[in-house]
């Protein structure tokens, strides 16, 4: 199963090496792993998504807890989190194919972030899944290249994880 | 003042007074300064039992110990001895010199990523880039190291930054906003846990190595009592017990006593006091389904690792201990007294030793000779057993009063006896020191004599030999069909001229009468003295 963690840690250098050695060493898999800095400049925030059971979750979350780095851990619940990851994709597109790429881009809420005679670069972010299902519409077209942040991901309603509660 | 001086000083705030390790460039302006300190070195004759001896010392006095090397080599080979103490939740701060700051990272001469190889043994490490940070660092590095689950702290220290200027000043107070280690137990599971206690009709303590470094083990004793609860011990908790309770059932697990693994077999409840029970000593309970586990632990990640806890209580085992002891008098206050008569009754019946038989002409038996020490050691010892048959025999067969029995218990680390013994004695001068090795394990770390020669280290050595690798034949004898390879010692010198070369006494073990006379003229003498013991070569620990 699928488990989306969100890592509040101390914004040193090493840090990121520590978590993801972690992960390494007990035998965690990690999906994807996304770090940046949060309003505090001493924190940072690492979203991890690993495969595990109920059993692996626990361990993990309790081996990150003893990390002395590591501020807060928190495993969002699938139901109540706002999942989201960036799509950076180029794509083999003639000047004739343009209308229909655009139209997918369009119903994806992607845009054109580059283009050229004979390719387009589209971003687009939304959930994993959404992602996949753009990737698979622009397949036909020749991918040249794709790059993908890995998922970030937030509560929903008023929640929030940070360094205080 | 510099860097360098601000460490002394920072060791010297901490209380420091002797330190072990091994010089090198990149550390020497570290060395300048304790030159000019009353911090005393102990130098040892390879850097791994640095770490081994600040593990001794520090298992005798409950607080972090220091080890120092130098940068790269030096380093690396402290990596068994870091780990070994972060298996056993050993306190300890490890200094090692880095290469200059700004070389960093170019594979300069003797430049290893030493931070980097270590982490995954280490509580948390420091590379000190800015001199400045100093004295937060030590002050933070002490801190974390000697509380919560105790365990290894490194401080690497570029050579630059030894050398530059800083104003000092140690900080009286540390806070760490990630790290807050947990004291007290939780109220509600402490109430859990003594209604476990009110209906077990068969209640079991096992007694872990978190008895000795959260100091909870007389309390334990208390409760023990109290409630007329059977103890077994774990390897780590050997000596938590004194041996000759009538509520004390040996250790558990796949070496341990019978009484020991039918008690765990047996019970209805079982109460882990500060016990990760790791898998040597969960053999005898991996089939139990139908029992009761309350599981004290300082760390949270312990509890339902290697066993599923009904009852799980995170906190400081004396905190825990005290707690559980309060609800405990109020219970008896209000029912009487507890009582396990028929269930102690049960368990005594299983007591008993399977007899020993004599070794032939000579030699010795291994279990009677750490039997025939036990009858002469006083009571305030330290045994130090290293690993292999050696291990197995000491820990089954050594009765602790008044001491302690270390080991290398979670990493099994072949070569810690006599290091650690070192570190030990010095953390305790009035105590007898003795390390019990096997002609194997002696081999890894008999350039240690020297240490204890030079710095005047009243340690005592017991070798047993049998001129195997006996551990590692007997399982080539049991599972791989006899087909003995790579466990023979032939080649091994005269032990008794090794003692010799090195300028300490030493006599050969090998018989019954003299093994009462060697042991009785080892304890005697004052100064370093080892006992080449012979034991029959196909003995085994498994039976």
């Amino acid at each position: 199963m699928k488990h989306t963690i969100s890592v509040l840690v101390e914004n040193h250098a090493g840090v990121l090496a520590r978590v993801a050695g972690l992960f390494a060493r007990r035998g965690f898999n990690i999906d994807s792993l996304a770090v940046g800095v949060t309003d505090d400049e001493k924190v940072s925030r690492i979203t991890i998504v690993a495969d595990g059971s109920d059993y692996t979750l626990e361990q993990i979350e309790k081996q990150l807890n003893k990390l002395i780095d590591v501020i807060k851990v928190k495993t969002l619940s699938p139901d109540s989190m706002v999942p989201r990851e960036l799509i950076l994709i180029k794509i083999n597109c003639t000047a004739k194919q343009r209308p229909e790429i655009l139209s997918i881009c369009e119903l994806f809420h992607g845009k054109i972030s580059d283009i050229s005679a004979n390719s387009v670069t589209i971003e687009m972010s939304d959930s994993v899944q959404n992602i996949n299902n753009f990737e698979e519409l622009l397949r036909p077209y020749g991918i040249k290249e794709i790059v993908r942040t890995g998922t970030i991901a937030i509560q929903k309603g008023e929640a929030a994880v940070t360094v205080k509660n | 003042m510099t860097v360098a001086r601000a460490m002394t000083e920072c060791l010297k705030a901490e209380g420091i007074s002797v330190l072990f390790g091994y010089p090198g460039a990149a550390i020497c302006p570290f060395y300048d300064e304790l030159y000019k300190s009353d911090i005393k070195h102990i130098l040892v004759r390879h850097e791994v039992n640095a770490g081994h001896a600040a593990s001794g010392y520090a298992r005798i006095t409950g607080k972090p110990a220091v080890c120092v090397a130098t940068s790269g080599p030096g380093a690396l080979n402290l990596i068994t001895a870091i780990a070994t103490a972060y298996m056993d939740s050993v306190p300890m701060v490890i200094i090692t010199g880095q290469v200059n700051s700004e070389q960093i990272g170019r594979d300069v001469f003797q430049e290893a990523d030493i931070t980097g190889s270590a982490e995954p043994f280490v509580k948390h490490s420091y590379l000190l880039k800015r001199p400045e940070d100093t004295a937060e660092v030590f002050k933070r590095a002490f801190y974390i190291a000697g509380t919560g689950r105790r365990g290894p702290v490194l401080i690497d220290v570029p050579f630059d930054v030894q050398q530059s200027e800083i104003d000092f000043e140690y900080p009286e107070t540390v806070d760490i906003r990630s790290y807050r280690p947990s004291t007290k137990g939780n109220g509600f599971q402490i109430k859990r846990a003594i209604n476990v206690l009110k209906e077990s009709k068969r209640p079991l303590i096992c007694a872990g190595g978190g008895l000795f470094t959260g100091n909870g083990a007389a309390l334990m004793r208390e409760f023990a009592k109290k409630a007329d609860i059977p103890v077994v011990s774990t390897m780590m908790g050997l000596g938590a017990m004194p041996s000759d309770s009538g509520l004390y059932f040996g250790m558990m697990g796949m070496h341990g006593k019978k009484a020991a693994n039918y008690a765990v077999n047996q019970c209805d409840a079982l109460f882990l006091f500060g016990a990760r029970v790791g898998d040597r000593a969960i053999a005898a309970m991996e089939q139990r389904k139908n029992f009761t586990v309350v599981h004290i632990d300082i760390d949270p990640a312990e509890i339902g690792k290697n066993i599923e806890a009904n009852v799980p209580i995170v906190g400081d085992i004396t905190l825990v201990l005290e707690q559980l002891t309060e609800q405990l008098d109020a219970v008896i206050a209000e029912q009487g007294a507890f009582s396990h008569a028929d269930w102690l009754h049960t368990l005594d019946e299983r007591r008993g030793e399977l007899p020993t038989e004599p070794a032939e002409k000579g030699f010795v038996n291994p279990k009677s000779f750490i039997c025939e020490l036990d009858r002469q050691l006083p009571a305030h010892s330290v045994v130090v057993a290293d690993v292999g048959q050696n291990q197995i025999w000491t820990a089954a067969n050594i009765s602790l009063k008044d001491g302690r029995f270390l080991t290398s218990g979670g990493m099994g680390t072949m070569g810690y006896s006599l290091p650690a013994a070192i570190g030990a004695k010095c953390a305790d001068s009035e105590a007898c020191v003795v390390a019990v090795c096997g002609d194997g394990s002696f081999q890894m770390q008999m350039n240690e004599i020297a240490t204890a020669v030079q710095h005047g280290i009243n340690v005592k050595i017991i070798v047993m030999r049998n001129r195997w690798l006996g551990m590692v034949r007997e399982v080539q004898e049991r599972a791989y069909g006899n087909r003995l390879i790579a466990v023979s010692l032939d080649g091994s010198p005269d032990f008794t001229k090794i003692a010799e070369a090195y300028g300490i006494e030493s006599m050969l073990v090998d018989s019954e009468e003299s093994a009462a006379e060697g042991i009785q003229k080892m304890l005697k003498s004052d100064k370093p003295f080892l006992l080449d013991v012979a034991v029959p070569e196909f003995e085994k620990t498994i039976l």
